[in-house]
């Protein structure tokens, strides 16, 4: 056998992958020549040049969940016609995004930047923020803090937990084991609110029902959502709602056991036509639509025009509920509706003052009632009485 | 003669069978677009512009090649002993939760002695994970790459018990963390570029790998226990410490990606460490020959072709998921490029001598 | 519909009927591998194939109605994935491990690409077995519900174990697998023989994969899979290449996906995520108890892990 054929191979291995890299690129490069580059500049001869809006989602946009109600408010918000987007799905939390993001500037051209999942936020959003100072960054998820945070970021997010509260007010309503479930991927703030919310506004037409809530760990695991879903059906719940991307499988998984379900993101009333009573849904459409309005009128973050933190329920129109069900009778409708109204005038108060959580232990002292917009919420790591279940893991 | 151009014939293989099978992986993938409904050479020019086109998307490249390399290590290293690892994954993640660990707990220290700790700790622990896989194989014939497998979900599950749970940082309550390390710690850019030192490490540790598996004792020891363990046995080599050397070693490159990833990019330890840098290092191992300086060009390549993505979605509406489909088809003709070493006609030796002039003799 | 708790008695049946729902994609698959692997061939792309197959059957389900013809659609899809594979690694110097990694690359990047249309819809799934319908409890009703590709799957085990034990091209498949110069001069040829069998598991692997897309947790979405494919490997191993130990494993596997859930309704709630490791954990730990250097592990086709 050849002696040397080791070093030979080495040779032939740093030739082959030198002359692979660059044949490739020249091959690019001609076909570049030969063809009409790919316009990212729009023709846009009339008046205004429109605004190039760039959204990033962490998971598939058909997911029935959240990536799918950031991925509808896209759609609605490009109808308007001087706004031009693009939109990139599946991009994981790393280094992934902060490319993603700095192509939509640097080839797209986009002005405004919508990166939609919570883990964008830090390091992301603010490296990127901070290389490039015109460029907006408005980050779903509430996380800006005055002083820190650099001026060309906002941040926005709803108060769903409303739409919750309301859809607990249905749920307990129709329940005749008094057992509601949640089916939850994390114990995060914004999960717990909602579990929280959920559970008060069911205790607020019956004070005896309880929330069995089980975490499965992550985001999207269809296999564990299902047997979450079978396990409560085993317990007795007949009410699942639930806090994960695609709530598609619980729904249906609960159908074909014969419970109820609320939903939430979206609408899944299709999957569930006996079961389901209503849901939480986002109204993104119209949050991106006032975005796109104040950018027109030449408000930016950096001038101050556009708020940095931009947070609403049902009054700002942030979120809606879905349409009741064929099994919600009109007693619960009322209540929902009675509810929904306060929400709207600003008088309901979910957290009121001496709440206790689920050990006994007063979370909220007594006397202070805590407003939607309070940030002590934010930092929630309790779950309220009524809820069956642990936060830590 | 004769001599010189068989040299010629296999050199010319050499190069241009890469470049057939890329072209020919680009021209399959161009009539996956167009039945998609893309324009297929406008779908190149993108890919061009995303992966190669300037110098920022170059770095783009750059970026998303650093990790390969020192995952790639992970798999090259062990084939050369003949053990097949699929561990990378693993090693990573308990790499960096190492590497966090460290740097949490010097915090305060001067930062290169930080960043030398954090990188040691990364170094050791995912040299300790892949180690024991060399030692089940050793010790217990148990089948490495089975094993590394079953540790890749076993290393997954302890970073979310361990981030959500023990090390968690209270206030990183919406996406449970670790602590997150100083900034002043945090590994820089190279500079005049937005490229991390995590490149420089992967260069540096693929050219250390050559030298180390190429031109020493201990590399010379191990290729020939990879080509004949009974042989090597009865030569007197010590296959149970090489092996475990080897597995160590494999382990700390991956277990040192995990640690640039925390330390240059993350700043702390969380789900996002699990980014399957480890399943493309495979790839790149392979598709390299288990040889570390060709691994770091494949690590390029791979990297411009995941740096595609993006445009791929924005600009030709094709979903996310086509970029999986382009690496998947790279990576099979690739593969079955190599089998055709050696048996294309035109490369073969030509039985009678060309009458050529040059070599007519007297 | 007045329902009652089971409280503890809830988790042993949940775990009952998950081991049925969760076992079926890895008995398919496990089975499917234990096929390639007996001739010698190891395929870790069963993880593409499966996600191709539950893509294909819930389209094919959805687009004609009939779940039935979804299953068929999933075995003839990964039959597809099977055939490249095969030819392939039938190649020289190809190897099979780089070969799987890089065909659950294209597998589940198709599988995904032409599934995108599909996530929307709702497909017919297919019909369950009640077996239940005498008992009262809703619990015990639901859990009682069987697949007919369960017990398809729990009949193929059986029927592979007398195959390979019994019938001549089982004798074939085992000594391509056990030891391929006997088999060369048995006069059979050992190209063929690998290529069919690496297909035919591939078939299996696509059901398996319909399962999940049409049975449990019946539906279509890029996260379905839950490392099955690439698990499967290790159940083989873990099985010893015997077919009804194959089935076992699996039945293992499923239940121990459903423990965590039940465990936290009722009230345990520590560790999640180290429930989630369990089945892993579980293998490696009988791995190094099973295996020793002094004999390969027993069981095994002689011929796998050689390069061809």
């Amino acid at each position: 056998m050849n002696t040397n054929r080791s070093f030979h191979l080495s040779r032939r291995q740093v030739v082959r992958g030198l002359l692979a890299t660059t044949a490739f690129g020249v091959t690019s490069k001609f076909g570049t020549g030969c063809s009409s580059s790919t316009g990212s500049q729009s023709s846009s001869g009339s008046t205004d040049k429109p605004i190039v809006m760039g959204f990033i989602y962490v998971g598939a946009k058909d997911d029935y969940g959240y990536n799918q109600s950031h991925a509808e408010g896209k759609a609605g918000v490009s109808k308007l016609t001087w706004v031009k987007s693009v939109e990139q799905a599946n991009v994981p939390e790393t280094t992934d995004v902060q490319e993603a993001m700095r192509n939509m500037i640097e080839q797209d051209g986009a002005t405004v930047i919508f990166p939609t999942s919570f883990g964008y936020f830090d390091p992301h959003v603010l490296k990127l923020a901070q290389e490039y100072p015109e460029v907006q960054f408005v980050h779903c998820g509430g996380l800006y803090q005055e002083g820190k945070h650099p001026k060309n970021v906002g941040s926005y997010f709803g108060f769903i937990d409303e739409a919750e509260y309301l859809a607990g007010i249905v749920a307990a309503k129709a329940s005749q084991s008094g057992k509601l479930g949640f089916i939850a991927a994390k114990p995060i703030p914004q999960v717990l609110r909602n579990i929280n919310s959920f559970t008060l506004g069911a205790r607020s037409v019956n004070p005896k029902v309880s929330t069995q809530v089980i975490f499965t760990g992550d985001w999207s695991l269809p296999v564990k959502e299902a047997e979450a879903a079978n396990s409560m059906a085993d317990q007795g719940v007949d009410v699942i709602t639930c806090h994960v991307d695609s709530p598609k499988v619980i729904v249906e998984t609960a159908e074909k056991r014969g419970i109820f379900t609320t939903g939430y993101h979206a609408n899944q009333a299709v999957l569930a036509p006996k079961g389901y009573l209503t849901g939480a849904e986002w109204d993104w459409t119209n949050v991106y639509s006032k975005y796109a309005e104040m950018i027109r009128a030449g408000k930016t973050l950096m001038n101050g025009g556009i708020p940095h933190l931009v947070r609403g329920g049902f009054k700002e129109g942030f979120l809606k509920l879905s349409a009741y069900g064929t099994e919600v009778n009109d007693e619960a409708k009322k209540l929902a509706d009675a509810a929904k109204a306060k929400f709207i005038d600003g008088s309901m108060v979910v957290y009121k003052g001496g709440l206790q959580d689920n050990t006994g232990k007063i979370v909220i002292p007594a006397g202070k009632d805590l407003k939607q917009q309070d940030s002590e919420l934010e930092k929630m790591n309790w779950l309220v009485a009524g809820v069956v279940g642990k936060v830590g893991s | 003669m004769m001599f010189n151009s068989s040299r010629w014939r296999t050199t010319l293989e050499a190069i241009s069978l890469p470049i057939a099978a890329l072209l020919f992986s680009l021209v399959l993938f161009g009539i996956f677009c167009a039945l998609a409904g893309a324009n297929p050479f406008a779908v190149y020019a993108s890919i061009y512009k995303a992966a190669f086109g300037n110098w920022r998307s170059f770095q783009n490249t750059l970026i998303r090649a650093a990790p390969l390399m020192l995952t790639a290590l992970c798999t090259a290293l062990p084939a050369r002993l003949g053990l097949i690892i699929i561990g990378n994954e693993g090693a990573l993640v308990v790499g960096g939760i190492g590497a966090v660990a460290a740097g949490l707990a010097l915090q305060g220290a001067p930062p290169t002695l930080v960043q030398i700790g954090m990188a040691l700790a990364g170094l050791i622990c995912g040299g300790l994970w892949i180690g024991a896989v060399g030692a089940l194989r050793h010790y217990r014939g148990v089948n490495e790459t089975i094993s590394s497998l079953l540790l890749n979900y076993i290393a997954i599950a302890l970073l979310n018990h361990l981030v959500s749970g023990p090390m968690k940082d209270p206030t990183s309550l919406n996406k449970p963390s670790t602590y997150p390390i100083p900034d002043v710690d945090m590994l820089g850019k190279i500079p005049g570029t937005r490229v991390h030192y995590g490149l420089i490490y992967g260069l540096i540790a693929c050219v250390i790998a050559y030298f180390l598996i190429q031109r020493t004792t201990f590399g010379f020891a191990a290729r020939t226990a990879g080509g004949n363990i009974r042989a090597a046995r009865i030569a007197g080599l010590p296959v149970g410490k090489l092996t475990m050397a080897i597995c160590f070693l494999a382990g700390s490159c991956a277990g040192l990606a995990g640690m640039v990833e925390v330390a240059a990019v993350q700043g702390r330890a969380n789900e996002s460490l699990n980014a399957n840098y480890g399943y493309s290092g495979i790839l790149v191992a392979f598709i390299a020959r288990h040889n570390p300086l060709a691994a770091t060009l494949v690590a390029v390549l791979v990297g411009g072709i995941l740096a595609s993505g993006g445009i791929l979605q924005r600009v030709h509406n094709l979903p996310d998921a086509t970029v999986l489909v382009f690496q998947g088809l790279v990576f099979l003709v690739v593969m079955y490029s190599e089998s055709l070493y050696g048996r294309l006609p035109i490369f073969k030796e030509r039985s009678q001598v060309s009458g050529s002039p040059a070599t007519a003799t007297v | 519909m007045a329902t009652e708790a089971l409280g503890w008695l809830g988790v042993p049946l949940a775990i009952a009927a998950g081991t049925m729902r969760g076992g079926t994609p890895f008995l398919f698959v496990s089975l499917g591998e234990c096929l390639t692997e007996k001739s010698g061939k190891i395929n870790l792309g069963l993880e593409g194939t499966l996600l191709m197959g539950a893509m294909t059957a819930y389209a094919v389900s959805y687009l004609t109605g009939s779940p039935w013809l979804g299953v068929i659609a999933a075995g003839l899809s990964g039959m597809v994935l099977g055939f490249i594979h095969a030819w392939l690694t039938q190649q020289p110097r190809v190897n099979d491990v780089a070969v799987g990694i890089a065909m659950i690359i294209f597998g589940s990047g198709l599988a995904f690409f032409l599934g995108k249309p599909f996530i929307q819809p709702k497909a017919p799934p297919l019909p369950t077995l009640d077996l239940g319908g005498w008992s009262t409890l809703p619990a015990l009703q639901s859990a009682l519900k069987i697949s007919p590709l369960f017990l398809l799957g729990a009949a193929l085990a059986p029927l592979m174990m007398w195959f390979f034990k019994s019938t001549r091209w089982g004798l074939f498949i085992r000594a391509v697998g056990d030891s391929p110069d006997a088999a060369r001069a048995m006069g059979v040829s050992i190209k063929k023989v690998r290529m069919l069998c690496i297909i035919g598991g591939s078939f299996l692997a696509g059901i398996g994969g319909a399962s999940l897309s049409l049975y449990y947790p019946g539906i279509w979405s890029e996260r379905i899979s839950s490392g099955q494919g690439l698990m499967a490997v290790a159940l083989v191993i873990f099985a010893h290449w015997q077919p009804m130990q194959c089935l076992y494993a699996s039945l293992l596997f499923g239940g121990a996906q459903s423990l965590g859930p039940a465990l936290q309704s009722v009230g345990i709630t520590q560790g999640y995520y180290l429930f989630n490791a369990a089945p892993y954990v579980l293998t490696l730990l009988i791995m190094i108890i099973t295996c020793s250097p002094k004999r390969t592990v027993s069981g095994a086709p002689g011929a796998l892990g050689a390069s061809n």
